[in-house]
């Protein structure tokens, strides 16, 4: 994800405020259909294609990404057909409930939204993210947070494997630690943690650190970034009231014309 | 800027549960000079350091950077003429790009920009490491890692430079280059270290610490051939001096 | 216990994200106030730690399964609540935006399930009183299970409020309660069990360590009371306003399906025995009671349609997607062609 971040198209040098931007108003303008609709969302699935290809991200660790989050979305979802059985569509013979309807729009939805956010960072970086976060007024004390939690991910993680390994290494079978082993590992990792923050905040005050964590901007808004965010906004406008999907349809198959 | 020394004057320290870890420490370092402190584990060399930039307050004694003490009002002008680099580079390196990081220091000196840019694009070449910049910190190798610290440092642009165990978790060449990048520097530089033959290599002076003193002081080549003085603190003679001809 | 986006509405999510920004702003506020530098990697750290803490299981006797740490309850005996809520706040936003764990609209209400209850209700009001200052024994474990016990079961109960006035799941909310929350009491018991057995390591290895940062906890609980009251009402506002805007929602999808003229005068006599349904239920709240209020297929508010329609949304609706999917291929072809000469 971090290697995507830092690569080098159009799509990357946008403004990170524009794209946040952009990506919040998708994310609503999904949400904002109607539980039963399906065919109308389609159209949204141009956002995140033409982002990946403009993007160049692999549409694959994207949709791995997406499939290891669906669980949820399946478990709560997969109720409404239970729940909800009056016949909302009919195809010739075959009968479509509406829990089935809106089962399928919520795994759309979920497929749009899952996907655009992780496109948003996969093109913009956790760097430029938070330096456009605090842009966009989020306090810079969380701004920095999420910058420092995220540079610490790996190496506290790392720490974490470490001990696991050495305590599998020492014990039978692979299964999940006794309480009194997990507390004791699990405790030593925090203390680990918390010594380490001691010493960044060491090596942090030696170099001037003030409470104040600053960096040095060097991005501007440009008219790229308004047509970019114009031209989406407009598109999510328009798809939000015109069910495109629904008139090629019709029009294809010659009824309702 | 002034050419500052740093001076140590009987430097006493206890932990708050009652550990002393210093017990009078006194050494005076010129301007230029390039000094390794050795010792065993425990012998107090990362203690010592900490209080090199007033990171710890001496509980007795005194640290004198130029001629100033070191205490709570000139504490921000001493990090200024102090430059720690430390052992561990994920320590120090938490910001998101290297470029980010190098400029941490000058940037909160409230540097005009341009100077912060010229700054981190002459630490960065002086490393060796421009062509980084943009990449994030954690994704470097453990030599990288440490140059880049090494400039961090350098960015502030400080007088005296020390070291906790910059050799440590480098592979041949990269402690090769470390080396060669060290005996180039005309600061002052305090380098704590195991790495025994490195301090015989680019040190004009070692001081050698156990159980919180000074116990020997010299040119590396004559305090290190004193063997069982060595072995009785935990070190050795290094390879390097045992195998050449006495001069 | 990361909700998704799409069970979300953006009244929802919007009102959500509203509180968590209020609260992200307060903390911040509260914590900068506190003025110690040391907070700004230990905070980050401590978030690294709790991600990784979420990550390593231990196993629950006999029952098979496994359990681990929350992370809200630790980070605020460590941090005091306003860091904590933060760092938990930082977490959320990680999971969601580099795994996919919960949506960026749902962003909001994980933050407050997860974030808030622990560190502004169940740490303060239930882990202090009971615990007090003891670092081992009966007391500290029985203050982890409770706290964590009822921080879970707020949260479990923030889920089901939020989804049921999100209406796009069905789920009534009575069969919703009853599942989420017993899930809950275990989970809870478990968080709480691992809780503990973190803090008797720390307290025995290092006591100093939990005593939180600068002390920067409430000096009362009137901020926590106050707090509890504000969420409550806004949650209420919430709930209510999902009534009408779900009804509002629902209208719009009855006129989109049916109000189609062609069908207009087929159609009249579901659409008007649906206005009269439509008063005759109009002072109940419409959710949970969907099944029991509609006597006949005739009165479903959402009738069958007509097959022509149907059939065209789904060709529709695949044309486009394959027509997304190509402009997407298209772009793509275009850039490595572009980049091979």
């Amino acid at each position: 994800m971090d290697e995507l971040g830092r690569l080098d198209t159009p799509l990357h040098r946008l403004d990170a405020r524009t794209k946040i931007i952009t990506t919040v108003a998708f994310i609503v303008a999904v949400m904002s259909f109607p539980r039963y609709e399906v065919s109308a969302l389609m159209p949204l699935f141009v956002f995140p294609f033409v982002l990946m290809a403009s993007g160049n991200i692999p549409a694959g660790s994207i949709l791995r990404k997406v499939a290891f989050a669906a669980p949820f979305a399946l478990f709560v979802g997969l109720f409404n057909p239970w729940f909800d059985q009056h016949a909302a569509l009919t195809i010739g013979s075959h009968t479509i409930s509406g829990g089935w309807l809106s089962f399928a729009s919520i795994m759309v939805r979920f497929a749009l939204t899952v996907s655009a956010a992780l496109i948003l960072v996969a093109c913009t970086g956790i760097h430029h993210l938070c330096a456009g976060l605090e842009q966009l007024g989020v306090p810079r004390l969380f701004a920095v947070q999420l910058l420092f939690l995220y540079r610490y991910l790996f190496v506290i993680g790392e720490e974490g494997l470490r001990m696991i390994r050495s305590v599998q290494m020492r014990s039978t079978g692979s299964g999940p630690l006794r309480l009194r082993t997990y507390g004791s590992l699990t405790g030593h990792l925090l203390l680990r943690s918390m010594d380490r923050a001691q010493r960044i905040y060491c090596s942090m005050a030696s170099r001037g650190f003030d409470g104040q964590v600053r960096v040095l901007r060097r991005t501007a808004l440009g008219w790229r970034d308004v047509i970019f965010a114009g031209g989406w906004i407009a598109f999510f406008i328009i798809v939000r009231n015109w069910n495109l999907a629904d008139g090629l349809g019709r029009w294809l198959t010659g009824c309702g014309l | 800027m002034s050419k500052q020394t740093i001076e140590l004057k009987n430097l006493c320290f206890s932990y708050p549960d009652k550990t002393e870890a210093l017990r009078g420490i006194s050494f005076r370092i010129g301007y230029g000079e390039s000094v390794a402190i050795v010792g065993g584990n425990g012998a107090g060399k990362s203690t010592l350091l900490q209080h090199l930039n007033g990171y710890l307050m001496p509980s007795n004694g005194s640290v004198l950077v130029g001629d100033q003490p070191i205490t709570r009002e000139t504490i921000a002008a001493v990090r200024r003429s102090v430059g720690v680099v430390f052992q561990d580079p994920d320590d120090q390196l938490f910001m998101p790009t290297v470029f980010d990081d190098v400029a941490f220091g000058p940037l909160n000196a409230r540097l005009p920009p341009e100077e912060v840019e010229r700054r981190v694009t002459a630490a960065l070449e002086r490393v060796g490491m421009l062509h980084l910049r943009e990449r994030p910190p954690y994704k470097l190798s453990a030599g990288e890692k440490r140059a880049v610290a090494i400039a961090a440092v350098l960015a502030t642009e400080p007088d005296i430079l020390v070291m906790d165990e910059p050799s440590s978790n480098l592979d041949p060449r990269g402690r090769r280059r470390l080396m060669n990048l060290l005996s180039g520097f005309e600061q002052t530089r305090i380098i704590a270290t195991h790495d025994l033959e490195m301090v015989v290599e680019i040190c004009q002076r070692v001081i050698v610490m156990d159980h919180g003193t000074v116990v020997a002081e010299g040119r590396p080549a004559d305090v290190f051939m004193d063997e069982a003085k060595m072995l009785r603190h935990g070190l050795e003679c290094p390879h390097i001096l045992r195998h050449r001809h006495p001069h | 216990m990361h909700m998704a986006d799409a069970l979300i509405s953006p009244a929802v999510g919007g009102t959500m994200w509203a509180v968590t920004s209020g609260l992200i702003f307060w903390c911040a506020k509260k914590v900068k106030q506190a003025a110690d530098d040391r907070l700004v990697p230990m905070m980050g750290v401590l978030g690294a730690f709790i991600f990784t803490a979420q990550m390593i299981n231990f196993s629950i006797p006999a029952t098979g399964s496994s359990g681990h740490l929350g992370g809200g309850l630790i980070l605020t005996a460590l941090l005091g609540p306003y860091a904590a809520f933060l760092v938990m706040a930082s977490v959320l936003t990680v999971q969601a935006l580099f795994f996919a764990d919960g949506g960026l609209l749902a962003l909001g209400c994980n933050i407050f399930n997860l974030g808030f209850f622990p560190a502004f209700v169940a740490y303060p009001l239930i882990y202090r009183m009971i615990a007090k200052d003891a670092k081992s024994g009966v007391r500290l474990w029985s203050a982890s299970i409770l706290a964590a016990i009822v921080g879970l079961q707020l949260g479990a109960f923030g889920v089901v409020l939020e989804t049921t006035a999100s209406g796009i799941s069905d789920l009534p909310f009575g069969t919703f309660v009853l599942l989420m929350q017993p899930i809950h009491l275990a989970i809870g018991v478990v968080e709480g069990l691992a809780t503990a057995a973190v803090v008797a390591f720390v307290a025995r290895a290092r006591p100093e360590a939990l005593v939180p940062i600068s002390g920067i906890a409430p000096k009362s609980l009137r901020p926590v009371v106050l707090g509890l009251l504000v969420s409550a009402v806004l949650l209420g506002a919430v709930v209510s306003w999902f009534a009408s805007s779900q009804l509002d929602g629902l209208e719009w999808s009855i006129k989109k399906t049916t109000g189609q003229e062609e069908f207009q005068g087929s159609d009249d006599g579901i659409h008007a025995g649906l206005a009269k349904l439509q008063e005759k239920t109009a002072f109940l709240p419409d959710y949970g009671f969907k099944k029991s209020v509609e006597p006949d297929e005739r009165a479903e508010p959402w009738p069958a349609v007509n097959a022509g329609t149907s059939v065209s949304g789904i060709v529709g609706g695949l044309i486009t997607l394959a027509v997304a999917g190509l402009i997407g291929y298209i772009l793509k072809a275009q850039r490595t062609a572009r980049k091979k000469t």
